[in-house]
């Protein structure tokens, strides 16, 4: 039943019918709605059996999911941002132990300087670490995905990150049909471990592995990896069965077939990129866009398949690795290497800034007629970028950059004064 | 595409009145999609909220940069750099105050809506009246339900009962009815009397 509802609402629930037996998070923005959510769903044993683990911190969290997980438990977390720097080293131990966490990531940037607010740099910052990465468009597809997630994390033995923009999806009320029980019962199958600790068969778990297995280790959970590339889109489509909709899968083109140019992006920023598309479309343009759904592990074949018919592709990311431009536009370049099609990044949204349906139809527009360059920093301010350098030019002690440019901007205490 | 973009200040509901907007829109059977101008809010700190309201799936995710409405929760935020920016040229603006909008000292704002475009009401103190807290989104929603018909009053209250269990949800239903009752008459007026 479609319900309008705030997304976190919606993934607290999806993950509730889940039927997660330990739940272990620690709040941070803009996660927190979610797992308060959770939390009130085991508070009032709607989410039953379940143990909600309170901890002092998300290292502690993933630590938990980690323990829990290994004894055989369903398990469930979900951060953001620092919090996801935090646990970093647990997170890393959770794939390379092969136990099958859900996590939702309430994507958010990375300090400094500190920023609360929408882009995909946490999520970037874990990119190796051997998790599944699957990004939500819309709250329908969050609360979607965590469903497919705990399929594809415990038939694997991999964990399963949902990366939802934090925000601008998390906070977004808008309308939703929460997977019901009775279908996610009969969708999701008991967790039955590969290796459990259990007193009657007794074995240890995270043994120090040295030069003579390390790479063996890595290598097979490469191995799963590729065999996620086979199950997501065949959970997917078993889904579409199950609940009538299309939600996770690999990549989703839209009006790609004969595009010249095509947008390839992540995340709820393709609802605005299909705006820009259709603008363009309307003026005679040739262009289409590419969403990626599963990032890791990397559909290359499937972006390269949906980019049949493409010149050019514009990769707009709201991520950057500094000194070397997009993180999925590299990997994009990479799977595209020797196609002939050109890859342009665009770095795009940083830290919230919004990304206008203006701006990606001038930007498409650019790219149909051969303009764009080969990295762009979209909306760039550089009237603010050229005050800071020149300070730098003019003085060795010009200061801290950040204060300098809200000085600049006039910016008081996070508001413009 | 209906675009509504509310101002106010943390504390007094601006979050909520925009997601309970999109509540009684989607009851009545159209996409709806509201979200925060989000920030470290704290209270007394200006808030900004957006919904939009349409026939067809809402897929844009940026904020609303041309409103068709524009709801005031808090009139000390009325001199504000930029607050009237990009209010559609037959745009809606509805304002949270007991004086008469001709009192606020923003003619030159009022001076380009076409008539019926502009109403004013004492949401605060109805607030006040009703619900006993000085949190004027319940009566402000019942006063655009009036002032632009782009929701019923009864899905407004529905929205506010859904939200507000017992008789925080009563109180509020009810002050949001008092805030149609008082700016309803002048638009009714006016469809009468289209060239008055």
């Amino acid at each position: 039943m479609l319900r309008q509802l705030e997304g976190s609402r919606a993934v607290a629930e999806a993950v509730a019918a889940c039927r997660p037996e330990v739940v272990c998070a620690y709040p941070i923005s803009p996660q927190t709605h979610i797992i308060e959510a959770v939390g009130a769903l085991v508070k009032s044993g709607t989410l039953a059996p379940c143990e909600f683990v309170n901890v002092e911190s998300e290292f502690a969290a993933m630590s938990v999911c980690i323990g829990a997980a290994a004894a055989g438990a369903r398990t469930y977390t979900a951060t953001a941002s620092q919090g996801l720097l935090f646990m970093i080293e647990a997170v890393y131990n959770a794939a390379g132990l092969g136990l099958p966490t859900v996590m939702t990531v309430a994507n958010r940037a990375l300090g400094a300087p500190i920023n609360i607010w929408n882009d995909h740099s946490d999520a970037m910052s874990v990119r190796d670490a051997g998790w599944v990465q699957l990004f939500a468009e819309t709250n329908q597809e969050a609360a979607d995905l965590h469903v497919q997630a705990f399929r594809l994390a415990e038939e694997l033995s991999l964990p399963v990150m949902v990366n939802m923009d934090g925000f601008v999806l998390t906070h977004a009320f808008e309308a939703v049909d929460v997977p019901a029980q009775d279908a996610v019962d009969a969708f999701l199958p008991p967790y039955l471990p590969r290796q459990v600790l259990d007193p009657g068969d007794p074995v240890t778990i995270g043994a120090m592995v040295g030069p003579e297995a390390f790479e063996e280790v890595r290598y097979l959970g490469h191995l799963r990896q590729l065999q996620a590339l086979d199950r997501i889109p065949e959970i997917a489509s078993e889904f579409a069965e199950a609940f009538g909709r299309a939600s996770g899968g690999l990549v989703r083109p839209y009006r790609s077939e004969d595009a010249d140019t095509v947008v390839l992006s992540m995340g709820s920023l393709l609802g605005t990129v299909k705006e820009a598309v259709d603008v363009c479309r309307g003026r005679g343009t040739r262009v289409g866009a590419v969403g990626v759904t599963t990032f890791r592990p990397f559909p290359g074949h499937a972006v390269v398949d949906a980019l049949a018919s493409a010149r050019r592709v514009v990769v707009v990311e709201k991520a950057l690795s500094p000194g070397l431009g997009g993180v999925l536009a590299t990997d994009v370049a990479a799977a595209l290497s020797g196609t002939g099609v050109a890859v342009h990044d665009v770095v795009a949204g940083l830290g919230g800034r919004p990304v206008t349906e203006a701006s990606l139809v001038q930007l498409l527009e650019t790219a149909a007629a051969g303009e764009l360059g080969r990295l762009t920093f979209l909306d760039l301010d550089r009237s603010l970028v050229d005050g800071e350098l020149a300070r730098m030019a003019a003085a060795r002690r010009s200061g801290p950059t950040a204060e300098n440019l809200l000085r600049d901007l006039r910016v008081v205490g996070g508001r413009w004064a | 595409m209906f675009q509504v973009r509310f101002h106010g200040r943390g504390g007094q509901g601006v979050v909520t009145a925009a997601e309970l907007l999109s509540v009684a829109a989607f009851a009545e059977g159209r996409h709806a999609q509201a979200f925060p101008s989000f920030g470290s809010e704290r209270t007394g700190a200006p808030v900004v909220s957006f919904c939009r309201i349409a026939e067809v799936a809402v897929r844009t995710r940026e904020p609303v940069a041309a409103p068709d409405a524009l709801v005031v929760q808090d009139v000390t935020l009325l001199y504000q750099v930029d607050l009237f920016r990009g209010l559609a040229a037959d745009g809606y603006l509805l304002l949270n105050s007991a004086r008469p909008a001709s009192e606020l000292g923003i003619g030159e704002i009022l001076a380009r809506l076409p008539s019926g475009r502009v109403a004013t009401v004492p949401a605060t103190e109805l607030a006040m009246a009703h619900v006993g807290r000085p949190l004027p989104n319940a009566p402000l929603l019942g006063a655009f339900a009036a002032l632009t018909g782009a929701v019923s009053l009864g899905a407004v209250q529905r929205a506010l009962t859904g939200r507000f269990a017992g008789a925080v949800g009563t109180s509020n239903a009810a002050a949001a009815a008092e805030a149609y009752r008082l700016v309803r008459p002048a638009q009714e007026a006016l469809v009468r009397a289209p060239s008055a």
